[in-house]
């Protein structure tokens, strides 16, 4: 069934006003659209980053949802041990609620710090959803480049100047990681495309067992990007094909979205001054290789869902 | 919010009052206010679902003006409307624009005979 937002806008929103993220934050987007495929009773744990301090300074909370807020690396493994709870008391007869949980994380927490527990709980089988929100940097301490960060990106830990051009190594692909672990659900998505994520999070809810899934947020403090363009620029790297829409169901792979002229990356790093160096003509060969690691990236994800390449010149 | 000594406050720091962030304004933040046109929307909610801050009054499926008291400004919903309706105007020439208190444009009703 298709999702409407006039039906969504009867629900309560389970994220209340006042929180102190940035005026235009795309991290809270993600998260309250996936607060949005939620019915019923649901627990949610957080690693922290900046949504964990944004959205809970002590002696406030903006989560209408019982919350656990737990430490950078441990999100996950936090969310398991009150899964497991859950399941002894189900046992015993105390307890007869169907209740989901959802453990979220920033990259920093997902990709570096926290891979570890997240690995271990989806290894586990607990019957629990992971939510990436994928900022590209550790944002809340200062935009320090990590695992997630692509090839390029001026952070504070990698600055572009004259001997260096920014991150020196590509990101890694946690989603194939996920995918590799052999659990029922793994998707990307982003806000921009509100349906597509709301119906892969409605769908990781029912399924039982681990879940992952992987959203791209823009951060527009440590993107440089003006706050209004936030939506837009995840907008743009689907379009550029950076950030693939797709979906793993029991280790069956679907592609999304297939755009239908392939953007060059260009006009993705375009919208981002930490990319701005890329651009200059003596970076040329630069620009040509992050084209070719997308361009690659993307005919393994095609030959992954089965889908075949359309006759169009990728890249320029 | 008083302060509270740590006799009173509850055991392991937790928050009893779920989503007691309402009692935090944060709408002094904003430097543009958003200002909506109702002759120009068409209700299709996009600025409602991304709007970082939860501000924007929904009734019956419509758009009903903006609860100034959290919003921060930063337009991500006159960006995103699909029709134009929404208008970042400056807080200091807010005066400018005829609207209400919750942001929806005052339009003067055209006289038919003098039209």
């Amino acid at each position: 069934m298709a999702i409407k937002l006039k039906e969504l806008s009867h629900k309560k929103d389970l994220l209340a006003p006042g929180h102190r993220c940035c005026a235009g934050c795309g991290s809270i987007l993600s998260v309250k659209e996936v607060m949005m495929a939620v019915d019923g009773p649901v627990v949610v744990s957080f690693a922290t980053g900046c949504l964990e301090v944004a959205t809970t300074i002590f002696p406030y909370t903006a989560w209408r949802v019982p919350y656990i807020h737990c430490a950078f690396e441990n999100s996950a493994s936090v969310m398991s041990g009150v899964e497991a709870a859950y399941q002894s008391l189900k046992k015993q007869g105390k307890i007869d609620k169907e209740i989901k949980f959802i453990a979220f994380g920033g990259d920093g927490g997902t990709y570096d710090i926290g891979l570890q527990a997240l690995s271990g709980a989806m290894e586990r089988g607990h019957d629990m959803l992971y939510v990436c929100y994928d900022n590209e940097a550790y944002m809340n301490t200062g935009i320090q480049r990590s695992s997630s960060t692509p090839r390029a990106a001026a952070t504070s830990t990698s600055p572009a100047g004259t001997v260096l051009p920014g991150k020196t190594q590509f990101r890694k692909d946690l989603t194939k990681i996920m995918a590799a672990h052999g659990i029922p659900y793994v998707a990307q998505a982003t806000p921009d495309r509100w349906r597509d994520l709301i119906s892969k999070v409605k769908k990781a809810l029912e399924i039982k067992g681990p879940k992952f899934i992987n959203i791209l947020s823009s951060c527009f403090r440590g993107w440089r990007c003006a706050p209004e363009k936030s939506i837009e620029v995840t907008k743009l790297a689907v379009q550029t094909r950076f950030w693939p829409l797709y979906e793993v169901e029991y280790g069956k792979w679907k592609l999304n979205y297939k755009p239908k002229e392939y953007v060059p990356i260009e006009e993705w790093l375009k919208t981002q001054r930490r990319f701005q160096h890329v651009l200059k003509p003596e970076n040329k060969p630069l620009l040509e290789e992050i084209q070719k690691n997308v361009d690659q990236r993307w005919e393994e994800l095609l030959q992954l869902c089965g889908e075949s390449s359309p006759e169009v010149t990728p890249g320029n | 919010m008083p302060e509270k000594g740590w006799k009173e406050l509850p055991i392991g720091g937790k928050i009893l009052d779920a989503g007691n962030s309402i009692e935090y304004e944060t709408g002094s933040w904003r430097t543009f206010r958003p200002v909506v046109d109702k002759k120009k929307c068409i209700n299709c909610l996009r600025c409602w679902l991304l709007c970082p801050d939860s501000s924007i009054f929904v009734e019956d499926e419509k758009v009903m003006g903006y609860d100034y008291a959290y919003c921060k400004g930063c337009g991500i919903c006159a960006e995103m409307c699909p029709v134009d309706a929404i208008e970042m105007v400056l807080e200091t020439e807010k005066d400018t624009v005829e609207a209400d208190e919750r942001g929806i444009k005052v339009v003067q009703e055209e006289d038919p005979e003098t039209g």
